[in-house]
């Protein structure tokens, strides 16, 4: 699938996930990791249309909407917004499972995590993210798995 | 910049939290004070300070837009430590910021060589992260050996990161796949759920792309399906058999039973039934079973609380709607419910399920139901509403409407709708359906004038399409009208000047046409022999036309003239020209009235300027097809072949004046774009007849023999008696359709309509060149790498025939869409997605064809 907008680079049809986007209400990006080639600029605006399409919703409403030609999959916990942008064809089921792991991950890494933990330790939660997903495709499923090897790459530092 | 804060600045580093902590506090200045102490730093030579330095940096970058570019080679530089903390710093930047552009890219590669070989497991899988995120084509072919050796390395972690690199280095460079591929599959017999999770993506993901590579490994795909137990392995094995089994129908058989055993477990797990519904629905619907209780389960989903269910239990069903409607009829009342859901997405499922089940009775009921939604729906759904009852209804040229009269009223009605925003479709259809169906041409001209003498009307640009159609309509079918008087005061009325001038100049082509119409009855109705009007008086709305008194005449001719006289002046050419055409010829005309009332000579000059001009206008349109240009068989003495510089001249004379006045609007009286090519016509055939032309036509034709139409006759050599037959070998037999004969309408092959408007720009039909050349060469290596060397060969040659088949595909969906039949009522008829897949083909397809109408 080719993205529509961005016509500087061509996103090549190649990883599950597109980008995963951690962002407060008031739209500020706590965590953005990309997982396809694209421009700051880009980049921004896609954070911009990503919080604006989600921070509508109602919370009865369903957790999946189209954005561009994908699919944004996302989820709010407390004050932040868990969003996950995937191909149209992919299992939003799937993808919800995914991001509650990844939010359980956080918590029991940083014990009843907020996002001001977030915020600090931003170095970590990438750490983590990249353990738990390898070029857009989901690699550890296991939450123990993914606490221990963490706990092994703290000891190294 | 206070030299005080300097010498704290050198002696202490901000961390990173300290930069955090003062982001909090306040940001622009901030940013830019801690850019040029983090420039500074990382210039320094000790490691530590750098590292630090570059993780703020990355920081700034990732949440804050700062660029980071410039820090690439520092970036390498952290990355060189032997310290693990550095590396993991400077693998992170590099992953963030590094792009293929990146000149210092050279420099990691061996970087990255000596992390993939290190014996620490973990400078390994940061190796492997950053490789998968930045990899290009050198690095991917430098790297191969390195990613084979870990592929069988013994530490499950590194195996598995190595193969989700493995995609990426095959995308890149698809010579690895000879290298790689047998330890890739050698994988997929591994017990660990997680190694098999990783390959089983990759395959997922090559698959989409190819399927008819990896068929091969179907059956280690099967031993998975009905081993696993992990849910993330067996969705990800479900994506591949629904693409395999979509090219191989044998294997949807053998996947059916393992499908359908997980579906009936107790607890399985709600992602995973929806993906075996998703499977069953899209490739292994001819499975009776699978299909019958696919759709037991999905009637669980529709009936959740949960919106989440309910919107996939819809969005499944309306991938099973076009084969197997019964599924979505069963499940009607949860649809209808539906509709009234809050949710946006909900409701959009809904209306397009709802269409979907549409035929002929429940049209009208559905239509109904629909727009009183539409009336009480906020603007983008009332559209989406507007633009699901338009599409279906004029499928198939209008396939399921029976009653045209009542269509037409619904298309009026649509245009009061308050958010309408769909003018060029109904603009669309109701020209359309003007020049299809006869029968429906007088409730056509009723809709018209209700929408022209309405002055709210002009006022709202969305409506300006459709206001174009009414007035075109009704001025081309004026004989249907009750007053053209009324017409001809609503088409000039003041208001008009709120429309835009090309519009405006519709409006005023409409009014000549009426007026010519007018004149001509006036005329004749002294003469007892008039033929041609006699035909038209076939309803009681006739009888006033003939009668046109001195009065009525004059009265109408003044109002026109009226009405013009303010328009001799405007800017825009196009409204001043015909202006000043109907202006001259009303001059020319007016004393001849005053004349007739008084002289009973019947051959004035008069009689003969009505008698003309009624015949410039009395030749039928009709619709053209997108394909009519090619049927024009080669006119005798035309060469095509030769060199037509020496015409540049001649045909940029004729054919400048005809692209200013006329492209702006395409309803241009067709005779006079016709005299036109006449023109064209004899310039061109000036030149001296080959004897080649006939063999290239008798060639031509033996080709393509089926589109050539039985009569000689092509357009451009159509007579001037503007008699009804001519145009009837051509065009569809428009006069045939009423209710009654809707059936025989369809045995008669019509040239395919030109029915979609794609408003937001077309679908690439297939993949663009660049990548499937990549994809090619993928493909074949995998071939290769599957089959062993002999066979190779072979594949390659079914490689090159099935695009050569994905070609004649397309052509195929073509030529059975013009030769549909009516008969199955369900059956073939696409659901949205699939359709604007199919029709984005389709259009893209005849887009090289298609003829703006008049250039014909």
């Amino acid at each position: 699938m080719i993205l529509k907008i961005c016509g500087i680079v061509r996103i090549p049809p190649l990883s599950k996930i597109r980008f995963i986007l951690l962002q407060n209400r008031q739209g500020k990006t706590r965590l953005a990791k990309y997982y396809v080639p694209l421009e700051e600029s880009e980049k921004h605006k896609v954070e911009y249309e990503v919080h604006r399409l989600v921070v509508n919703r109602d919370a009865k409403f369903t957790n999946f909407v189209e954005f561009r030609t994908h699919k944004v999959i996302y989820r709010r916990y407390a004050g932040l917004f868990f969003s996950v942008c995937v191909d149209i064809t992919d299992n939003e089921l799937a993808y919800l499972e995914c991001i509650h792991l990844f939010v359980e991950i956080l918590d029991h890494f940083f014990s009843n995590v907020c996002e001001l933990d977030l915020v600090f330790n931003f170095h970590k939660v990438y750490l983590i993210l990249d353990e738990f997903i390898l070029a857009g495709e989901l690699q550890e499923t296991s939450k123990r798995a993914i606490i221990e090897r963490m706990s092994e790459l703290e000891k190294l530092e | 910049m206070a030299s005080s804060n300097s010498l704290m600045d050198s002696l202490f580093q901000r961390s990173l939290e300290d930069l955090i902590k003062g982001l909090r506090l306040g940001e622009s200045t901030f940013i830019s004070r801690s850019l040029e102490e983090i420039r500074r730093e990382i210039k320094l030579t000790d490691l530590s300070t750098k590292s630090v330095a570059l993780q703020k940096l990355s920081y700034l970058a990732a949440l804050h837009g700062v660029d980071m570019a410039w820090a690439a080679f520092h970036a390498v530089e952290v990355v060189s430590s032997s310290r693990f903390a550095h590396k993991r710093i400077g693998y992170h930047a590099i992953a963030q910021s590094f792009s293929d552009q990146t000149p210092v890219m050279l420099l990691i590669t061996n970087q990255l060589r000596k992390d993939l070989n290190s014996s620490n497991e973990h400078e390994v899988s940061l190796a492997l992260e950053c490789l998968a995120r930045i990899g290009t084509d050198d690095l991917a072919r430098d790297l191969t050996s390195e990613v084979f050796t870990l592929l069988g390395s013994s530490k499950a972690l590194v195996r598995k990161k190595a193969i989700g690199v493995v995609l990426r280095v095959f995308d890149k460079y698809p010579d690895a796949v000879k290298v790689c591929f047998k330890r890739l599959v050698e994988n997929l017999e591994s017990s660990d759920p997680q190694l098999l999770s990783a390959v089983v993506g990759v395959f997922c993901e090559l698959t989409a792309k190819d399927p008819r590579s990896y068929l091969p490994l179907a059956p280690e795909f099967y031993k998975i399906l009905v081993d696993s137990r992990n849910n993330w392995v067996l969705i990800k094995v479900l994506k591949i058999f629904a693409k395999l089994a979509s090219i191989e129908p044998r294997l949807a058989k053998k996947v059916a039973d393992p499908v359908c055993e997980h579906m009936r477990k107790q607890n399985v797990g709600k992602s995973l039934l929806f993906e075996c519904i998703r499977t069953v629905f899209s490739s292994l619907s001819d499975q009776e079973t699978a299909l019958k209780l696919a759709v037991a389960k999905i009637r669980e989903f529709l009936v959740d609380d949960d919106p989440n269910l309910k919107y996939l239990g819809l969005h499944a069903l309306s991938i099973v709607a076009p084969k197997h409607l019964w599924a979505v009829l069963e499940n009607k009342e949860a649809v209808v419910k539906a509709m009234s859901d809050e949710d946006p997405n909900v409701k959009l499922e809904a209306l397009h399920l709802l269409m979907a089940m549409v035929n002929e009775d429940n049209v009208t009921e559905i239509s109904r139901i629909l727009m009183n939604y539409a009336l009480k729906s906020d603007p983008l759904f009332c559209n989406e509403i507007i633009c699901s009852v338009l599409l279906p209804c004029s499928r198939n040229s209008y396939e399921i409407i029976v009653d045209f009269d009542w269509y037409l009223s619904l298309l009026g009605e649509m245009a009061r709708v308050p958010h309408c925003q769909r003018g060029k479709e109904i603009e669309h259809q109701l020209i359309d359906i003007g020049t299809r169906v006869k029968d429906a041409r007088l409730e056509l001209v009723r809709v018209s004038r209700a929408l022209l003498i309405d002055p709210a009307l002009l006022g709202n640009q969305f409506l300006y399409p459709i206001l174009s159609a009414a007035a075109w309509a009704s001025g081309e079918y004026v004989e249907f009208s009750k007053s053209p008087y009324e017409i001809a005061e609503a088409l000039l009325q003041p208001r008009t000047c709120l429309l835009p001038d090309s519009i405006r100049a519709i409006y005023i082509h409409s009014a000549f046409k009426v007026l010519v119409f007018s004149l001509g009855a006036y005329f004749s109705a002294q003469q007892p022999t008039s033929p041609p009007l006699a035909q038209e008086s076939t309803s009681s709305g006739h009888s006033m036309v003939n009668g046109f008194t001195y009065n009525s005449i004059s009265s109408l001719v003044n109002m026109i003239e009226l009405g013009l006289c303010s328009l001799s002046g405007t800017i825009d050419v196009e409204v001043q020209e015909r202006a000043k055409n109907i202006l001259g010829f009303i001059g020319m005309i007016k004393h001849e009235i005053a004349e007739k009332a008084t002289s009973q000579n019947s051959e004035t000059e008069g009689h003969r300027a009505i008698a003309f001009m009624e015949d410039v206008f009395s030749e039928e349109l009709g619709p053209v097809s997108s394909t009519a240009q090619e049927k024009v068989p080669l006119p005798e003495g035309l060469e095509l072949n030769e060199n037509l510089e020496g015409l540049q001249e001649i045909c940029r004379e004729v054919l400048e004046p005809m692209a200013e006045s006329d492209y702006s609007s395409d309803k241009v009286s067709f005779s006079v774009a016709k005299l036109r090519i006449r023109d064209q016509e004899e310039a061109s055939s000036s030149l001296p007849p080959p004897l080649e032309s006939s063999s290239l036509l008798a060639e031509h034709r033996k080709r393509h023999g089926l589109y050539y139409l039985s009569s000689q006759k092509s357009e451009d050599h159509n007579d001037r008696e503007g008699n009804d037959n001519n145009t009837s070998n051509e065009y569809p037999p428009a006069n045939e359709i009423s209710v009654d004969s809707f059936k025989p309408k369809k045995k008669i092959s019509k040239p395919r309509p030109v029915v979609v408007k794609l408003d937001e720009g077309d679908e690439p039909k297939r993949k663009p060149d660049a990548s499937s050349s990549n994809d090619e060469s993928l493909s074949r290596a995998i071939q290769t790498a599957l089959m062993g060397k002999g066979k190779g060969k072979e594949k390659e040659k079914e490689i090159v025939k099935e695009n050569h088949e994905m070609n004649v595909d397309t052509e195929n969906i073509e030529q059975s869409s013009r030769r549909e039949k009516k008969n199955k009522k369900n059956g073939e008829r696409s659901s949205k997605r699939s359709s604007r897949r199919q029709r984005g083909k389709e259009a893209s397809v005849t887009k090289p064809v298609e003829v703006p109408d008049l250039l014909l």
